[in-house]
């Protein structure tokens, strides 16, 4: 069996890749993903302490997160959507109407 | 114990990874190359290729995905739902068709709304 | 073998009801189709949600083991989410038929993002709390871009989107790590395994993602920047409720979240949380002196407010958080009122495509609407802290609790900030009674009668402000 200090890097590796493909990254689907990739970082993680407590709950909750998960998608995509009809882009350093 | 399997499963990446780079190497040196417009072609045989290649896709069929993603997502909580069913009290059994319920009310919503419409 | 019963849907009955009434509000909206109706319905359900959290208020208990706390903290965050849902829906009526998208759909997703407000501030459980927070968000996503082919709101709808995701993340993670640390989301038994972990870092890690997530979405400095953008992009009426609403929850849950649960990293939390609360007032008010239009500068003053809220913070780990969070439901209340006024102002004046929001607009309107620009006077006068209104009480309140925690110090930082928040408050004043111009309101019912209310209570809850105090100390003694 692999040791949970293993399952823990490798999701802390993934949420901090998340992190940084949301901020150097243009594209709104490229950004999307990488929240999604955030998000999934804890779904590993929850599911290791879940293995390493013994107990059902951790895993669970990965069902709650991957519901939210689709939920934003669907919003998420949507307003992509609408965005690029309008706009013809969804690069995120052209939605720039909105300054002071 | 451990790390010997983990060296086997190393060196079984190191060997997959080799095989197919000396393949190329090889026919890169040994073969004739001779290229014209047909061998550069994306699909060298088979249908030549109509218009763009990033064409836009309609909305419809995102609204579609939207709905499909709703009853896919379902699964998530129906199968382990099933699953136990047999162990459930009253109340339980009544989560999960009120689950299903809502879901109904979404569809009924999309329905209303001619999301299911093809035009 | 579930171990739930009817009794704990009875507890949570307000936010069971307004959750299965919209859902109800959905079909309504499908097969009717009258946007009149959806909104008279929706503003039933939110009186009646009123109604049940009265009838609830002085209950205790938890519900569905232990994941959702009534109390009285709890109830009163109830009832000012929801009196916040009547005032955005008489923002709104007005506002979307004069703008021509008056649509049922988006008095339903309030009522959605109004029940997850209300979760957050019930929230025992840090799962709960992400939940609610989603249910909170995702409804305010797509209000923040209703406004059909307008560019400017779908961007504001998908800057929203993606730092709300993106701080989502990070109060998902936190919880995963809080989880590993103690092998607990319940915050009752994160407390009791806290005390002995073997892993204070994870734990501290987790306790300071979560504060970001959460700072994300109250919009503290460093993490307000999508703030001015979405709050001026959105529609007015979204605005002014996600001004309010997204706060209220967002600080519920995070007074219960760090109150409750991490007494024991207090000491190594507070020097942080001082440093955002400084960070805040500072650049929250010194941006806001720089704005031309109103929305954003509204902006930044809501941001500035934030950091006022987050002042009471920082006594958490004192014997007097008691009083902090008192002081906390107070001013939160006290920004709640003068908040709405304020909007129902700007929307008075807001002309289609977008305009009639700069300072130049409200010239002269002391001259031809002396009414209106009275009591948006009261309004700036209120954000500014100065008597005889309800903002000088909340800030007189969270700035005695400061002082007698011992942070003279951040009082002080206070006393200034407000001091050159008056500056821009003022600045509007002077272009309403002090320079000449010729601006067009049309007088709306519903929208009149929000900003009469408001202007009414930002006075009268003034002198009222004692028993008030009481109301909200009594609902803070079940918290502790």
């Amino acid at each position: 069996m692999v040791a949970i200090e293993y399952y823990v890097i490798l999701s802390a590796i993934l949420f901090t890749l998340g992190i940084v493909g949301v901020l150097i990254r243009r594209n709104a689907i490229v950004i999307f993903m990488s929240i999604e990739l955030m998000l999934n970082s804890a779904n590993l993680a929850f599911i290791a302490f879940a293995r390493q407590y013994n107990e059902l709950n951790g895993q669970v909750f990965v069902f709650f997160v991957m519901t939210v998960a689709a939920a934003e998608v669907a919003v998420g995509l949507a307003l992509m959507v609408t965005i690029f009809r309008t706009k013809h882009s969804i690069d995120v350093d052209q939605l720039s109407s909105l300054k002071g | 114990m451990l790390l010997d399997n983990w060296l086997f499963v190393g060196l079984l990446v190191i060997v997959a990874a080799g095989i197919p780079a000396i393949v190329l190497v090889i026919a890169r040196l040994l073969a004739p190359r001779k290229p014209n417009d047909a061998k550069l072609d994306t699909y060298e045989c088979g249908m030549e290729t109509v218009g763009d290649t990033w064409v836009q896709f309609k909305v419809q069929y995102y609204i579609y995905a939207l709905v499909f993603l709703v009853f896919d997502v379902e699964i998530i909580f129906l199968y382990p739902w099933a699953v136990a069913f047999d162990h459930l009290d009253l109340l339980g059994v009544i989560a999960g068709v009120l689950f299903i319920f809502l879901l109904g009310d979404g569809l009924l919503y999309a329905w209303r709304k001619g999301a299911l419409k093809w035009n | 073998m579930s171990g739930y019963g009817i009794e704990d849907l009875v507890y949570i009955l307000p936010i069971v009801f307004l959750l299965v009434w919209a859902l109800v509000l959905v079909l309504v909206e499908a097969f009717t189709k009258r946007p009149d109706v959806t909104m008279l319905l929706a503003a039933f359900g939110l009186l009646a949600a009123v109604t049940l959290s009265v009838i609830q208020f002085g209950t205790e208990a938890t519900a569905f083991k232990e994941m959702l706390t009534v109390d009285g903290y709890a109830v009163f965050v109830y009832m000012l989410v929801l009196a916040s849902g009547l005032l955005s829906l008489g923002l709104a009526y007005d506002y979307n038929r004069r703008m021509g998208w008056a649509r049922g759909e988006y008095y339903i997703l309030m009522l959605f993002s109004i029940a997850g407000a209300m979760l957050m501030a019930s929230a025992a459980n840090l799962i709960v709390v992400f939940l609610a927070l989603e249910l909170l968000s995702i409804p305010l996503y797509v209000m923040a871009a209703f406004v059909p082919n307008d560019a400017s709101s779908e961007e504001a709808g998908l800057k929203y989107f993606l730092l709300g995701a993106f701080a989502g993340g990070f109060v998902l993670y936190g919880v995963a790590l809080i989880y590993g640390a103690t092998g607990a989301t319940n915050l009752m038994d994160v407390v009791a395994a806290a005390l002995g972990t073997n892993s204070p870092v994870m734990l501290l890690t987790g306790a300071a993602l979560i504060l970001v997530g959460l700072g994300f979405k109250v919009a503290l400095v460093p993490f307000h920047m999508w703030t001015p953008d979405v709050y001026q992009g959105a529609p007015t009426p979204v605005t002014a409720y996600m001004a309010v609403v997204a706060k209220a929850g967002g600080f519920a849950a995070l007074f219960r979240v760090f109150i409750a649960a991490f007494p024991s990293v207090s000491a190594d939390l507070t020097p942080v949380i001082a440093t955002l609360v400084v960070l805040t007032l500072v650049v929250g008010n010194v941006a806001a002196l720089a704005q031309k239009n109103i929305k954003r500068m509204l902006a930044y003053s809501s941001i500035s407010h934030a950091g006022f809220l987050m002042m009471a913070f920082v006594t958490y780990g004192s014997a007097l958080y008691a009083d902090a969070v008192t002081s906390l439901l107070f001013y939160l209340l006290a920004f709640t009122v003068t908040s709405f006024g304020s909007w129902a102002v700007v929307i008075a004046l807001e002309k289609a495509e977008g305009k009639g929001l700069d300072f130049e607009d409200y010239a002269g309107l002391g001259k031809k609407y002396p009414m209106l620009s009275a009591a948006m006077l009261v309004f700036l006068l209120s954000f500014a802290g100065v008597p005889p209104t309800l903002g000088f009480a909340g800030k007189f309140f969270l700035f005695r609790t400061v002082l007698e925690a011992g942070y003279a110090w951040l009082a002080i930082v206070g006393v200034i900030m407000s001091l050159v928040s008056a500056f821009y408050y003022l600045r509007v004043v002077r272009f309403m009674y002090f320079e000449q111009g010729d601006p067009e309101v049309r007088s709306e019912p519903v929208l009149n009668l929000v900003t009469a209310i408001t202007v009414v209570g930002t006075i009268f809850l003034f002198l009222f402000s004692g028993p008030l105090l009481a109301w909200a100390s009594e609902a803070v003694l079940a918290l502790i």
